[in-house]
């Protein structure tokens, strides 16, 4: 007879220790249980039947993996990280240096000088994620995932480029800024639709298996978007075709106005990545470590054993959701200063290099005086340039022009050569033939 | 409805309709099409697309195909029968249902490099993906500045079928016709079929192939150039199907059968009706609709989906914007599919879509209007 079960379901017990696992709980003899009726689930998964009725409750929230804490103390020597001093300051100055930039970037929609930006404040610890991947790796973001771009070695310039949708920015003026995209360091161009990038990057996992090169999708995306059905579809198809692709969700507490408290129920989005069969974390995401051996530990399992894997970063917006947004509306001002001061990534990797005499004030200073320097030189050159051809309004619509499109486009040139005065393109490159 | 399958259902009501779409009847229109060719064959459509599908997964290793029952079950219809077993899982593969998830998934493929052709039951239910057709596959390669394609082939059955009623007999032509950056394709029969989806799967651009699913059981002669495995059909070129002088009438589809049968009828009592299949519903291939209006000065077009907003009002508006105008003899009428959603009662079905009566009938109105007298 068995006795009581806590659980419906018998769940294996997994062998990577920081990996969520939960124990078998019913005590029962084996030999009573080889007789039983079993229900198989999937493949490696099978219950049985249980007289005792029970709905059940998630019992035990998932804990969040850190590695240091708010004082740059590591609180497990073994949870390392096992990472060279170079390794780390370069970490640190790209945080510093993606942090000025956003201060730029966000007053000069200010003051009129771009249309739009997305700020990264109090999310800087992503760098961590980015810092694990390898080059190969096809990223699909969200919208505030510039850490990778610049962990990458997009150029300051070609960011300002884009923010000035320019003659120079790749996607030829045609996005709205912070929409970045880049080819070469396989980043794909940034979609505002919330979500869908996450069904596509598992297929992009499962393209890369298909051709058998060791690398892995990564999809970023926050707990707001993480209610779109796109979400649920992507998370069980990844799983369910064994596609290699590291789903990241940057928990940051807010979707613009709505908070985290009332875009879930359950225990966050870690949760459901247990009910997809998916290996699962919930890490500290100010801690730009615990972000790191978590990308570090997922990659692995993705590439090595084609296994889809959820990480949940907790962390904190302490900007605006974008320049279209003030957050004073809905959130008291005192409470993000205190986040900000309390738990802030850059603050506590500053403190964790100092303790190891890796890192010192004056080499603070120094940077971010060179940092800013090196910024506003690309900002005021990206402002200079030119806007793109009037050419680009009628190019990649397809691989090649379509006639209609040849023909407004010889309608719009002939209109130009005819009327000169009423089609300025002094801020324009020129180019249409 | 074919000539055929009407005479059986006067005769038997219960069984007929569906029996006589599966004994593959050669359509009406057919004979009337059938080549001087003693080397052209019967095929079907469903099998015509069946070796197009075949033919591209065999040549490109990158080319892998995706939707509900795709593998299996052979195909919901039937059109991917014995795609599996050639191929293996991991090029023709079974989804969980979730549109959005595997139009998704091929998304996102296509933007990697691979070449997918996403199978959606109808396209009724893409509308459960439509952000991704639209959003991402037809915009990307525009807003990312040219540096990243999307080659990806959605298809499926489109428009109306018999008996399935509002949500599963919706014609999509208008709705991905409208969007830059798609390509949009609808075959008649058995060799557009093929040429067309066979372009379709090489193009590096994404296309949305619109089948019908009450043509699949239909035969049609298929040439000795339709049979080569290299046979392509240009997207963006209609095909006159049959040449006539007093009237130019533009169709796409299932709807070019009916018009085929017109003609044929109305060829009896000497007018001459010049059928025009569009084969492309983006790129429109408007020289080919002017040319006959400048022959014929008189159009109509005929199309199963929704006049407001349709196929239809597109041409219209682009004979108005050109100089076909000038030579019309008679306003454009549009022959379409009732306001309504689809009713089920196959007597209130019957009444929503165009057939060759009353395409027959709006012929003879359009005619007996002349300009001034």
């Amino acid at each position: 007879m068995l006795r009581q079960l806590s659980f419906a379901s018998v769940l294996k017990t997994r062998s990577v220790p920081y990996l969520l696992h939960r124990k078998a709980l019913y005590s029962s003899s084996s030999a009573a249980l080889q007789h039983q009726e079993k229900i198989k689930l999937t493949p490696s998964l099978e219950t049985v039947f249980s007289p005792e009725f029970k709905f059940i409750q998630n019992a035990e929230p998932i804990p969040a993996y850190r590695v240091m804490d708010q004082s740059g103390k590591v609180l497990d020597e073994s949870q390392g990280p096992d990472v060279s001093k170079e390794f780390a300051i370069n970490i640190y100055q790209k945080m510093l240096t993606l942090n000025i930039m956003d201060n730029i970037l966000y007053e000069a929609q200010r003051q009129g000088r771009i249309s739009f930006y997305m700020t990264h404040y109090g999310e800087e610890a992503f760098m961590g994620s980015a810092a694990a991947f390898s080059p190969e790796d096809v990223v699909f973001g969200q919208y505030r995932e510039a850490t990778v771009l610049m962990y990458r070695g997009f150029t300051m310039d070609e960011f300002m480029n884009q923010c000035y949708s320019n003659d120079a920015d790749y996607g030829k003026g045609r996005q709205m800024p912070v929409h970045y995209g880049s080819k070469k360091l396989n980043f794909q161009t940034i979609s505002s639709p919330l979500g869908t990038q996450i069904p596509q990057a598992t297929g992009a996992g499962y393209a890369l298996k298909l051709s058998n090169r060791k690398a892995c999708a990564v999809c970023f995306f926050g707990e707001g978007a993480a209610s779109e059905g796109d979400f649920h579809a992507g998370m069980n198809m990844a799983a369910t075709l064994s596609s290699p692709v590291i789903f990241i969700c940057r928990n940051n507490g807010y979707a613009i106005s709505t908070p985290s408290t009332e875009q879930y129920k359950g225990d966050g989005i870690a949760s459901r990545g247990v009910g997809y069969g998916m290996d699962t974390i919930r890490v500290d995401g100010n801690d730009v470590w615990a972000v790191y051996n978590a990308s570090v530990a997922a990659r692995k399992l993705a590439v090595e054993k084609n296994r889809p894997v959820l990480i949940e970063a907790m962390t904190y917006r302490v900007g605006h959701h974008s320049t279209s947004d003030d957050s004073s509306k809905y959130r008291d001002r005192h409470e993000v200063e205190r986040r900000a001061e309390m738990d802030n990534p850059i603050t506590r990797l500053r403190k964790w290099l100092e303790l190891k005499e890796w890192w010192t004030k004056e080499e603070e200073d120094q940077y971010r005086k060179e940092a800013r320097k090196g910024i506003m030189k690309s900002f005021l050159a990206a402002e200079k340039r030119k806007k793109p051809s009037v050419e680009e309004l009628f190019t990649d619509v397809y691989d090649e022009l379509p006639p209609n499109l040849v023909e407004q486009r010889q309608e719009l040139a002939d209109l130009m050569k005819k009327y000169p005065e009423h089609y300025s393109t002094d801020n324009y490159v020129s180019g249409l033939k | 409805m074919t000539f055929l399958a009407t005479a059986i259902r006067n005769a038997a009501p219960l069984v007929a309709r569906r029996a006589a779409l599966k004994q593959a009847p050669v359509a009406l229109s057919a004979i009337a099409q059938k080549r001087w060719n003693s080397n052209s064959v019967e095929m079907t459509v469903r099998d015509a697309l069946n070796q197009a599908l075949e033919e591209e997964l065999s040549a490109d290793e990158k080319v892998f195909l995706l939707g509900e029952e795709v593998a299996q079950y052979n195909g919901a219809y039937k059109v991917t029968r014995g795609l599996l077993d050639k191929f293996g899982p991991k090029r023709v593969i079974d989804t969980p249902i979730t549109e959005a998830g595997f139009a998704g998934l091929a998304t996102g493929a296509a933007l990697s490099g691979l070449k997918p052709i996403c199978e959606f039951m109808t396209f009724n239910f893409a509308m459960q993906a439509i952000d991704h057709i639209v959003n991402s596959a037809a915009k990307t390669h525009y807003m990312s500045g040219g540096t990243v394609k999307c080659p990806i082939v959605f298809r499926g059955p489109n428009g109306a079928a018999a008996g399935v009623a509002a949500q599963h007999s919706q014609c999509f032509a208008a709705w991905y016709g409208s969007v830059p950056g798609l390509k949009v394709v609808s075959p008649w029969n058995s060799e557009d079929a093929k040429g067309l989806l066979k372009a379709a799967i090489r193009d590096p651009n994404p296309v949305v192939v619109l089948e019908n699913e009450l043509q699949y059981g239909l035969s049609f002669p298929m040439s000795e150039e339709a049979q080569s495995s290299d046979f392509v059909i240009p997207i963006g070129k209609a095909k006159v199907e049959r040449e006539g002088k007093d009237i130019t009438v533009v169709s796409h589809s299932r709807s070019v059968g009916f018009c085929m049968e017109a003609a044929e009828q109305l060829a009896k009592d000497g007018i001459s009706v010049e059928v025009v299949n569009l084969r492309s519903i983006r790129p429109l291939d408007v020289e080919t609709i002017v040319k006959s209006v400048k022959k014929t000065n008189r159009i109509i077009t005929v199309e199963g989906g929704w006049a407001s907003y349709g196929v239809g009002s597109e041409i219209a508006a682009q004979i108005m914007e050109s100089d076909a105008f000038d030579y019309l003899d008679a306003p454009l009428t549009r022959v379409a599919g009732a306001d309504v959603p689809t009713p089920y009662a196959r007597n209130l079905e019957e009444y929503a879509f165009p057939d060759t009566p009353i395409i027959t009938k709006v012929i003879r109105d359009t005619l007996d209007k002349k300009i001034g007298a």
